[in-house]
């Protein structure tokens, strides 16, 4: 037998000869370049896993925090050579085989993600704070060992061996990824896969603080069981959507909900006359990224997990997980749900109203610091909420510009909140903050200037940034939600000048908290964060204009 | 048979996993829950995969499951963690933080 026709019968299986043309398999094409950003932010991380497998204990510290500065560096300036090109406005496209939208909002939050990152990632990698606490070793704000018991003997061996857990390095990298492609996804897939990409790092990150490790794996664990609930809400209303179009992709849902759609075979009629699908899918899609951005009837976690927390991840994840959430959002109601704009703006006003209020009230009675930044970022949630209910091109770009402000505010202010120290680790305590202006007047100022931006007194980037959201909110019809807007600022200024007043106007207690001199690296996250909160409120114009250039989705 | 039946079952089992992970107290317990709600939506992704003639479901089904798989390890990790320190899963027990 010849060798052809040994060919012959695996290529004509059962002696049929078929002459028809083979269909040729066509290769994905994937714009490498416009998705630089997140490929190089996750590629480090890679070689940071790599550089804990096989780099010398001593060298890793250096190692990654160089490794993790220059990736987040290099995308940023992606992003900006991006931007540069006109991917945000005239070239902006669907990317990657419909998965990632490149258009104006991705590159803001991008942008704005990599930069609060940046800055946030100074705090992580900072050792100065407590130079006393274990004789020579340095210290920094993670467990020496994240898997020995507290209290243990394991514990204080790897204390005295000076261990410390440099993974959080790549962890924060591979949360970054994430939170890169979620506020860029164009299909409901990538908005899930992105979802878990961020969330799952910030989960172990909650739980590895140094000092106060129990609460610290307390919140952990709260936080991974309500955000593992959560998605699965999400991905059960990924499933009704589906069910409803017949596709993930943001551009055909739109176009099933709208009614424009041109093939329907009769599935797709079936399950397009079915409501009840579309609904409730939307509705646990909305509940899902409600969770993440902490909105009121979802926000059970936030006290809890951002005071667990060691505080430098609460201060990166308070910051960057609400511009990356709020993104998603906002391209999910903007591009896959307009036609159904009748049907969750009502949901949404009251969800926005219930935020504002519960937010602000709420944080009156707190006494611990953290928490009371938690109540704030609830009730800055709820301000947002109200810029994106506007559903006009102004409420994108107000939106985006007011993420980009309070972002930095947040981990200005949580890094100040490090800096104030007794012999327990932080002193969270309100009472313990009390006659800080006396003892280190710069500190308490810092804060104060922080506290100002969140109260949106003018001449800072908080009232600018609530200003455009309460302008386009006001011009989208949703006037009523300004004045409960002003209303609740008015409470949440309450609370926030009565901690300035604490600081300045009372009596500094004997056995009060020091405040630790930091390094240089803190230093530059709370200078960066006192410098965008001036220069955002004393100028916004140009940065108003950028995020206004930027505040079209593309479709 | 009607694939319709299939979407009853889903959402069957996606409410017995969030009753459960609302009344149940060990973390381990409502972490297995939490896996039966992603589970009904697994079955709800192939049912609509089968109802539209298309693929994606089917996809989607595979993405979840490598999704679960690395809750899992995080997860189990956390709760181990605590479990270690507290000598307790459940999840009454963690109330360091209350108000």
């Amino acid at each position: 037998m010849s060798a052809t026709a040994v060919h012959s019968l695996w290529t004509m299986a059962g002696g049929v000869t078929s002459t028809a043309p083979v269909e040729k398999f066509k290769a994905p094409v994937i714009e490498y370049t416009q998705l630089a950003p997140v490929l190089i932010v996750i590629g480090v991380a890679v070689v940071g896993v790599l550089v804990e497998a096989f780099v010398p204990r001593r060298a890793r510290y250096y190692t990654q925090v160089f490794l993790t500065v220059v990736a987040l560096a290099a995308a940023f300036a992606a992003v900006v050579g991006l931007a540069a090109g006109g991917y945000g406005t005239t070239k902006a496209h669907i990317a990657a085989m419909g998965a990632i939208a490149i258009d104006g909002p991705t590159l803001f939050l991008q942008g704005t993600i990599l930069l609060t990152s940046l800055v946030a990632v100074f705090t992580f990698a900072e050792r100065r704070l407590d130079p006393a606490a274990h004789g020579k070793h340095v210290v920094d704000s993670f467990a020496a060992q994240a898997a020995s018991v507290p209290g243990s003997d394991s514990e204080k061996a790897a204390v005295r061996a000076g261990f410390t857990t440099t993974e959080v390095f790549p962890l924060v990298l591979f949360s970054v990824a994430g939170m890169l492609v979620f506020p860029a996804a164009n299909d409901l897939l990538t908005l899930f896969v992105a979802l878990e990409v961020f969330s799952l790092p910030l989960y172990l990150l909650c739980a590895v603080a140094r000092r106060k490790r129990l609460m610290s794996q307390e919140a952990a664990v709260k936080y991974f069981l309500l955000g593992a609930f959560s998605s699965a809400f999400l991905l059960f209303g990924i499933a009704l959507l589906y069910g409803y179009a017949g596709s993930v992709s943001y551009a055909t849902i739109a176009n099933v909900v709208n009614g424009s759609v041109t093939q329907i075979d009769p599935a797709l009629a079936d399950t397009m006359g079915n409501d009840a699908l579309l609904l409730i899918g939307g509705a646990m899609i909305l509940t899902g990224l409600l969770f993440k951005v902490g909105a009121v009837p979802f926000h059970m976690w936030t006290p809890d997990v951002y005071q667990g927390a060691p505080t430098p991840v609460t201060g990166f994840m308070a910051a960057a997980t609400k511009v990356a959430a709020f993104g998603a959002l906002l391209r999910l109601l903007y591009v896959v749900l307009p036609g159904l704009a009748w049907d969750w703006r009502p949901v949404m006003w009251a969800v926005a109203i219930i935020t504002m209020l519960g937010g602000a009230i709420v944080a009156i009675t707190q006494t611990d610091i953290k928490r009371l930044l938690a109540y704030s970022s609830i009730a800055h949630a709820g301000f947002i909420l109200a810029g994106v209910i506007a559903t006009t091109p102004d409420g994108i770009s107000s939106v985006l510009f007011y993420l980009g402000a309070y972002s930095f505010v947040t981990v200005g202010a949580f890094a100040v909140v490090t800096l104030v120290r007794d012999a327990g680790g932080e002193a969270t305590h309100l009472s313990k903050w009390a006659g800080l202006g006396r003892r280190s007047p710069l500190v308490a100022a810092v804060f104060a200037v922080f506290l100002l931006a969140f109260a949106g007194i003018p001449l800072t980037s908080g009232f600018s940034g609530k200003f455009a959201v309460f302008k386009a909110a006001a011009d989208g019809g949703a006037g009523g939600l300004v004045v409960v807007g002003v209303i609740s600022s008015a409470i949440a200024a309450f609370f926030y000048i009565r901690v300035i007043v604490l600081m300045f106007f009372s009596e500094p207690k004997a056995d009060g908290p020091t405040v630790a001199v930091p390094s240089p690296l803190t230093m530059t996250t709370i200078a960066v964060g006192v410098a965008v909160t001036l220069v955002l409120g004393l100028a916004p114009q140009y940065f108003l204009d950028l995020a206004s250039q930027a505040g079209v989705f593309v479709r | 048979m009607n694939p319709v039946y299939y979407l009853y079952l889903a959402a069957l089992l996606f409410t017995i996993g969030a009753a459960g992970v609302l009344i149940r107290r060990n973390a381990i317990v409502l972490f297995m829950c939490v896996e039966l709600m992603l589970n009904a939506c697994n079955l709800a992704l192939v049912t609509f995969s089968r109802m539209h003639g298309n693929l994606d479901g089917q996809i989607i089904a595979f993405f979840t499951m490598v999704v679960a798989a690395a809750e899992v390890v995080v997860g189990l990790a956390i709760i181990v963690s605590v479990f270690r320190s507290r000598h307790s899963a459940s999840v009454d027990d963690a109330s360091l933080m209350k108000l």
